[in-house]
């Protein structure tokens, strides 16, 4: 029981004063992702099903491992930033920072694999 | 952590069943959220049926006639009785609009009625909206000005002035806000639909001098970007507005000062 008046329940602890940063970078990241996903799916689609060597030499090219690069990189920013939101809409309290954090983690982690992975093949 | 069912003492009852007219012949079958409470009980949905020869063409027609003549105990606010003073919004046939302008026509079936969703019920029909309230206040709606009071009013142009039409039509009816998935879940931090349209009416109208502050109260990951642009606000305002539309051109205008 807390006798606080409606106005203080409504306004909270104030305005965070941030935000815009976070929505602005989710934009960016879509438009972005919109070219890179069917350049990702045109240039990795052709090399489904075909032998070791064929696609070792064809992620030696620079164009299908930058896409590929970016593609993980821009992807994995872009699911952290969403899946924050996400986690923001549907658990409060502790559990909520400790999911933001390990989601934040692991996809930094899935997306530093996917680029390590390329770079052995490409480099 | 949301909760996806109700707890134990909101689930629903059957309630009681009242009989029908004597000698009618267009009877219609109302099915209505009674919550008492005084009582202690569960809620229940009570069924009513009338006589559609006797009665007006609105839901709160249905609901007056009702109170009057089967169940005075029946509890729902009503006022205008034409769509201006927003009291009698409810969850009709699964949507949130006025009683008095929805037409039972619209309504296939069983009429079903129930108190706008995810809000506190006080009684039967009747939410809790002092939260809801609250926040309107927080937004300041009223006209901010640091230039001293000129000598007659604040002048406007006419297409000034029409930038204000589909937002001061609102009446507060919490219809939109009490559809919106992400109020539900955060309604205690997030704003919701009908705030922030209320916030953008003073944010846009050119006569008001604190629209940077309006801005810096709205930069919030809940007060304001909650939104996720579900739309439900647009499709169940019974004024015909947009609050999403609204919402969507603050977040332009947080993007303007930014970048």
């Amino acid at each position: 029981m807390r006798y606080l008046t409606d106005r203080k329940r409504a306004d909270g602890l104030g305005s965070a004063k941030t935000g815009t940063a976070h929505f602005w970078s989710m934009k960016v990241s879509a438009v972005a992702l919109l070219f890179l996903v069917p350049l990702f799916i045109f240039t990795f689609g052709p090399m489904l099903g075909q032998p070791h060597d064929a696609v070792i030499a064809y992620y030696s090219k620079p164009f299908p491992a930058i896409v590929a690069v970016l593609t993980l990189i821009v992807g994995f920013k872009h699911f952290a930033e969403g899946a924050q939101v996400l986690i923001e809409d549907y658990v409060h309290g502790l559990a909520q920072k400790i999911l933001i954090i390990l989601v934040i983690c692991l996809s930094y982690a899935a997306a530093a694999a996917g680029v390590f992975a390329i770079a052995r093949i490409a480099l | 952590m949301v909760q996806l069912t109700l707890p134990k003492n909101s689930r629903i009852t059957t309630g009681k069943t009242w009989p029908k007219p004597e000698g009618a012949t267009n009877v219609r079958k109302f099915q209505i959220y009674r919550w008492n409470p005084d009582d202690g009980k569960n809620p229940s949905v009570d069924t009513y049926f009338l006589n559609m020869d006797e009665c007006g063409p609105m839901v709160l027609d249905a609901l007056i006639k009702i109170k009057n003549e089967i169940d005075p105990t029946l509890t729902f606010r009503r006022s205008c009785r034409e769509g201006i003073c927003g009291s009698c919004a409810m969850n009709i046939d699964g949507i949130n609009t006025l009683a008095c302008i929805y037409g039972m026509d619209e309504i296939k079936g069983d009429v079903k009625i129930y108190p706008l969703p995810h809000m506190p019920v006080v009684k039967d029909l009747i939410p809790d909206l002092t939260h809801f309230y609250a926040q309107h206040a927080s937004i300041m709606p009223w006209l901010e000005t640091k230039t001293n009071r000129p000598a007659k009013e604040w002048k406007q142009s006419i297409e000034d002035r029409k930038k204000l039409d589909g937002l001061y039509e609102c009446v507060m009816c919490a219809s939109c806000s009490t559809s919106c998935p992400s109020y539900w879940w955060n309604g205690d931090r997030y704003l919701g639909p009908a705030a922030l349209l209320h916030a953008y009416r003073w944010i846009i109208d050119s006569r008001d001098e604190a629209t940077g502050e309006r801005l810096d109260e709205l930069e919030d990951p809940f007060k304001l970007y909650r939104c996720h642009t579900i739309m439900n606000c647009a499709k169940t305002c019974p004024k015909g507005l947009n609050p999403a539309k609204a919402i969507a051109e603050i977040k332009k205008m947080m993007v303007e000062r930014t970048v």
